[in-house]
């Protein structure tokens, strides 16, 4: 098979997209965020969906960003969320906060205020009783960090 | 620093089967380690609430693992189904050691 200058080139770019664009073989931005969801979930990818995060899209001060965290289950016995890991991966230490549970929360919400150091992803991965996990991620925008000072 | 002081809102009362909203704040500066002193240059140590339990009637409701990028003064909001009367124990860990307590009592109608 001979391939044309144009039929090659193309080729080349085609390829070049599917490297960037592609499956992505790690979730987060940072090895250290990566490291915390394979430590929470045992390794396994969390699967997109039923988890909602609740996040400002821009935040003035980086040191009380208001995160809710709601998670589509029927809270019973038999099935019910365990727990809600919250991480920001542009922080010094990406863990911000974990939610445990029960079948008597009554619903699997929670709201707190965390600290975020600049613009970066916000990341909430639910794991529920039968093991299965799911995730959300969303980025805020943050005018004045909130570490250090 | 002052003695943090934690602040809850528990509903009164409520019905059978019925899922309430609590609220909690406790004062307290949540000291991330990564601060540095403005004199000395020298590092803040860190002292934050590590741990925040809800316990209703001796069963847990809520537990939350905390670490240095939750805010000073650190607010929880989290839910409970309501079966019975009873009472609502809040705990804070400080990594100091220090364990803070308060109680609220619901009735169910």
């Amino acid at each position: 098979m001979t391939l044309s200058r144009r039929e090659a080139l193309g080729l080349t770019a085609g390829f070049a997209a599917f490297i960037a664009f592609g499956p992505k073989a790690t979730i987060a931005a940072t090895p250290e965020t990566d490291a915390a969801i394979k430590a929470f979930t045992g390794g396994a990818m969390p699967a997109e969906g039923k988890v909602s995060l609740d996040t400002p899209e821009i935040a003035e001060n980086g040191n009380t960003v208001p995160v809710g965290v709601s998670v589509d289950s029927p809270m019973t016995a038999d099935s019910y969320v365990e727990s809600v890991m919250i991480l920001a991966d542009g922080n010094p230490n990406p863990a911000v906060a974990t939610f445990h549970f029960t079948a008597i929360s009554g619903a699997a919400e929670a709201k707190t205020r965390i600290r975020l150091a600049k613009t970066q992803n916000v990341i909430a991965i639910a794991k529920m009783s039968d093991g299965s996990t799911f995730m959300d991620t969303k980025e805020v925008k943050v005018t004045i960090g909130g570490c250090g000072g | 620093m002052a003695a943090p002081k934690p602040r809850v809102k528990v509903p009164k009362k409520a019905s059978k089967g019925e899922v309430i909203t609590i609220k909690t704040l406790i004062s307290h500066p949540m000291e991330s380690g990564q601060r540095k002193d403005k004199k000395t240059g020298e590092l803040i140590p860190r002292q934050i609430i590590n741990k925040f339990t809800c316990e209703f009637n001796g069963q847990v409701v809520f537990t939350c693992d905390m670490d240095p990028a939750v805010s000073a003064n650190p607010y929880l909001e989290f839910n409970a189904k309501i079966e019975d009367s009873g009472t609502f124990k809040f705990t804070w860990v400080d990594d100091n050691g220090s364990v803070y307590t308060t109680e609220k009592k619901l009735t169910v109608e």
